[in-house]
């Protein structure tokens, strides 16, 4: 037992966190920043930071994740960390030549007090820029909301240093697909081309974090928004965010900036809520919804009418970041499943109330926290287990301990594949869903049911 | 210095060399430069790597969530008994916390955590914010120990401080405010403390047995499945015998000078060092114990007898293949080239995050003609060396293995992520399998690189 120091009884934490179920903002802007074309990511602070978020997006996505670093030392510590950010910006630009460098600053940088944009400036003014680049920054010091927040705030950079209002409204809208999946990421623009609506998606990672074994390696790969795209957003028609905690800030930028209209929406995982998506694309983009979409739509549908009697009642344990929980907790609501126990590592009083009016009607008690961690988690499970957890790779402790059926979901994902080339968004997201919902249960049916209840076909 | 391929960095032009084009000059050991992609991590990366593996002890991290987040159970350091290294304990800093000073949290999440865990002792890492905002982490390490009556160890691991080697130096300082205070009765005089071996997919075990088997006395791991008294009691070993050169020699140095231990440099990578490395602690214990070195002869040609004709399987596929090697510290690297040789393949490339020019120059000894030898490599230069000379398996560590699987190129995990021990002489054999299996799958028949070739 792995985790056999959690104990049962649960007395209220105040200052410390075990197993967390959350990390810094540092990762999810380093996540947004390589959703940008040609872009290299760049973490103001010391060597680890950058070399940790590297790492763990590796482990996720099983991919190259190129970053640079300031490499702060002592000195840079005590004076600032201007000298090694412009000499950063010159040997990147010299030898890496991206597009864009997208700074985004560290608990230590924050702490020092270094201005990115007056150290860019002087960049420039010192012709380490090259024309037809750029270096844009978002603040995200650690001590600070988290992963998600993180990827937030340099997707609002986006707009902050590239949306234009410049001449006539161009027929597309933008699309800010949410702290997700390049799977995912790639799904939306499918659903938006069925539709034959227009669009840029910013960031956009598909193609960037889950590219074809080609026999090459490529430091910048095909994939993410162009800057050129990114321009056009400014002139968009509408903006439809996914994810209020993750898109919504760049979204309202936008709308604040270029005056482009924002629907927010909550992440399109499962039925209500990617019906909710499919309505609000035609509404603003007056298209009509073609067969193809109602077809898979009809297909999700027929999945849980087949299964239903399988999730009916079954109580589930959820830990995640809150736009995927929000989501995730109505699907499993409308499926009849019971979301018990629901942890974000993120703080937010909205959370709380939003998932305690989806489960208004489960007919259990449901725990919820929103800055809360896995032994937390665990905790409740020791006093009543549930059918089923669903969260990253970290529950896997909690899953062998507890012999509990799990499905991992989230961010990060180190010990399996799929995530990055199966969506979980859409309908036919949502088919996979339950497909590896009950490959959970079933299976787990199946390996301890009494013979007498052994059943053949189910 | 020349160099037949260009140069990517013109700034590293004086870390990358090439074997039998110009004397030997390595200037390493230096900061990375900034912007580029380096491989490289921080102190605190350093420290916690080597302290970890120390199962009864809390591992409480001071800092914001991340440096916690990211070193929750990484390493797969096994236990034989408590698991309390692999929780994730964080004071979770908060902005607030960085305004009026942390000190207050620290001490609350300590007092806690002891009160819950009955930990044998408390290591507490400090993070690069803790280091800007000043908390005094001796002052509440002392009051709590005193309180609580466990040592309780602050670790000097702000991340900005300079690279893994400076978070080896410091956790060494606090494994040694450890020592010497323990009981040391029991201990024979063929008593020896593991530095260095960190029982990844439990290979002290395997080291453990040897000594063992040839009449030795393991006082301490250090830190590999380790404990807090044992720890507290490893100042009564006759000789420290240490791994990994980077991560706790140090340690062995402040012990001799304390303690008067001497210590002896080994590795048990590869049949070659691993058989070596026995038979100095043999030769050194041999004028007190007569019969030991029969004894270690004995259990190497046993073990020997047993692995070579399935070595010999490996080898007779995998003879001419060619390797390249970038790890952390370079004295695994030494013991990789020859494990490499003993199959057979040609090692065209080796580096290292954090070798010394002493290190450099070893392997400059001990390689082939050609070979690249370079220091703090990045991305771009190991894709060009690995392209350039059409290597066949890449070792490395996380960030290493998707740009060999994107070239089409084997990888062998020889850091964290290893799966298999890859220590002693079973570790040998594994290695050989472990490459085997990279190297021979088929898969890279359908690699569009070679395809072309």
């Amino acid at each position: 037992m792995l985790l056999r120091h959690t104990t049962k009884e649960i007395k209220e934490r105040k200052a410390l966190t075990i197993n967390p179920a959350k990390t810094c903002q540092p990762i999810g802007a380093m996540y947004a920043a390589l959703g940008i074309h040609n872009c290299l990511p760049h973490s103001h602070g010391s060597q680890g930071c950058c070399s940790y978020h590297r790492s763990t997006l590796t482990r996720h996505y099983k991919e190259p994740v190129m970053a640079g670093t300031s490499s702060f030392t002592e000195g840079a510590s005590v004076f600032g960390g201007q000298a090694n950010l412009i000499q950063a910006i010159d040997t990147i630009f010299t030898v890496y030549d991206p597009d864009v460098i997208a700074v985004h600053t560290t608990c230590l940088s924050e702490t020092i007090g270094d201005d990115i944009p007056q150290i860019a400036r002087k960049a420039d003014a010192d012709g380490k820029i090259p024309g037809g680049k750029y270096v844009i920054h978002a603040n995200t010091p650690s001590y600070v909301g988290t992963h998600v927040t993180g990827f937030a705030t340099m997707t609002k950079a986006m707009v902050d240093y590239f949306a234009e209002s410049k001449g006539p409204k161009i027929d597309q809208i933008n699309i800010i697909p949410g702290y997700v999946e390049p799977s995912d990421m790639e799904e939306v623009k499918r659903i938006l081309s069925q539709l034959g609506i227009k669009s840029v998606m910013f960031p956009d990672t598909s193609n960037v974090l889950n590219r074809p074994q080609t026999g090459r390696y490529d430091m910048f790969p095909k994939g993410g928004v162009t800057v050129e795209a990114l321009r056009t957003t400014g002139s968009s028609r509408a903006t439809i965010a996914l994810g209020r905690l993750a898109s919504g800030p760049a979204a309202r930028a936008l709308d604040s900036k270029c005056k482009v209209p924002c629907e927010i929406l909550e992440l399109p995982i499962g039925l209500l809520a990617t019906d909710a998506f499919v309505d609000t694309l035609r509404r603003v983009c007056g298209v009509s919804v073609p067969e193809s979409i109602n077809n898979e739509r009809g297909q999700l549908l027929d999945i849980i009418t087949d299964m239903h009697q399988y999730f009916y009642g079954k109580k589930v344990g959820l830990v995640g970041d809150p736009d995927q929980l929000i989501s995730l907790a109505e699907f499993l609501v409308s499926i009849d499943m019971w979301p018990i126990y629901v942890v974000t590592g993120t703080e937010g009083k909205k959370f709380e109330s939003k998932i305690r009016e989806i489960t208004r009607d489960v007919p259990h008690e449901v725990k919820v926290v929103a800055g809360g961690d896995m032994f937390l988690f665990h905790q409740w499970i020791k006093n009543e287990p549930v059918d089923l957890m669903m969260g990253n790779t970290y529950l896997k402790y909690i899953s062998r301990d507890e012999d509990i059926p799990f499905v991992r979901f989230g961010f990060p994902i180190l010990d399996r594949v799929g995530h990055s080339y199966f969506p979980t968004v859409g309908y036919r997201g949502g088919m996979r869903l339950l497909e590896k919902i009950l490959d959970a249960l079933l299976d787990r049916n199946d390996r301890t049911s009494p013979e007498e209840s052994f059943e053949l076909v189910l | 210095m020349s160099t037949t391929a260009p140069v990517i960095f013109q700034e590293r032009q004086d870390q990358i060399m090439r074997k039998g084009e110009g004397a030997f000059d390595m200037n390493c050991n230096r900061d990375s430069l900034a912007g580029a992609v380096s491989q490289r991590a921080c102190v605190f990366c350093g420290s916690r790597v080597v302290l970890y593996p120390i199962a009864d002890a809390l591992h409480l991290v001071h800092g914001p969530i991340g440096c916690a987040a990211y070193t929750w159970d990484i390493r797969g350091a096994l236990s034989s008994g408590p698991e309390l290294h692999r929780l994730s304990f964080s004071t979770d800093l908060q902005e607030k916390d960085i305004i009026f000073g942390g000190e207050e949290k620290l001490y609350r999440a300590l007092t806690e955590l002891i009160d819950r865990h009955e930990p044998k002792a408390a290591f507490v890492y400090s993070t690069c914010i803790v280091g800007i905002i000043g908390d005094d982490l001796a002052a509440i390490c002392r009051k709590v120990a005193a309180e609580k009556g466990i040592p309780v160890l602050p670790v000097q691991s702000e991340g900005f401080k300079g690279n893994k080697r400076e978070g080896y130096g410091a956790a060494c300082k606090a494994m040694f405010n450890l020592m010497g205070s323990g009981d040391t009765s029991g201990i024979g005089p063929l008593g020896i403390n593991i530095l260095g071996d960190f029982n990844l997919a439990g290979e002290i075990w395997i080291i453990r047995d040897y000594f063992e088997r040839m009449g030795i006395q393991t006082v301490a791991n250090i830190t590999g499945d380790g404990r807090v008294a044992d720890l507290q009691r490893a100042h009564g070993a006759a000789l420290n015998v240490v791994q990994c050169s980077g991560a706790t020699m140090e340690l062995a140095k402040m012990m001799k000078e304390a303690f008067g231990i001497p210590f002896l440099r080994v590795s048990y990578f590869g049949v070659e060092d691993m058989a070596e490395s026995l038979y100095q602690i043999a030769r050194f214990f041999e004028p007190i114990a007569p019969g030991i070195m029969e004894k270690t002869k004995e259990l190497v040609k046993g073990e020997l007898t047993a692995l070579y004709p399935k070595l010999q399987e490996f080898r007779r596929e995998l003879a001419g293949k060619k390797a390249a090697i970038y790890v952390g510290g370079a004295f695994k690297a030494f013991s990789l080239v020859k494990a490499f040789r003993q199959l057979g393949m040609q090692v065209v490339l080796v580096g290292s995050q954090t070798g010394t020019e002493e290190d450099y120059k070893e392997l400059y000894d001990i390689t082939d003609e050609g070979t690249i030898i370079v220091d703090d490599s990045n991305p771009l230069e190991l894709s060009s060396f690995l392209k350039e000379k059409d290597v066949d398996v890449f070792v490395g560590g996380v960030k290493e293995r998707p740009i060999a699987y994107k070239l089409g190129v084997g990888f062998c995990d020889h850091n964290h992520e290893r799966k298999q021990p890859l220590e002693g002489f079973i570790g040998m054999l594994n290695f050989a399998r472990e490459i085997h299996s990279s190297v021979m799958s088929p898969v890279w028949r359908f690699v569009p690189r070679r395809k072309a070739s």
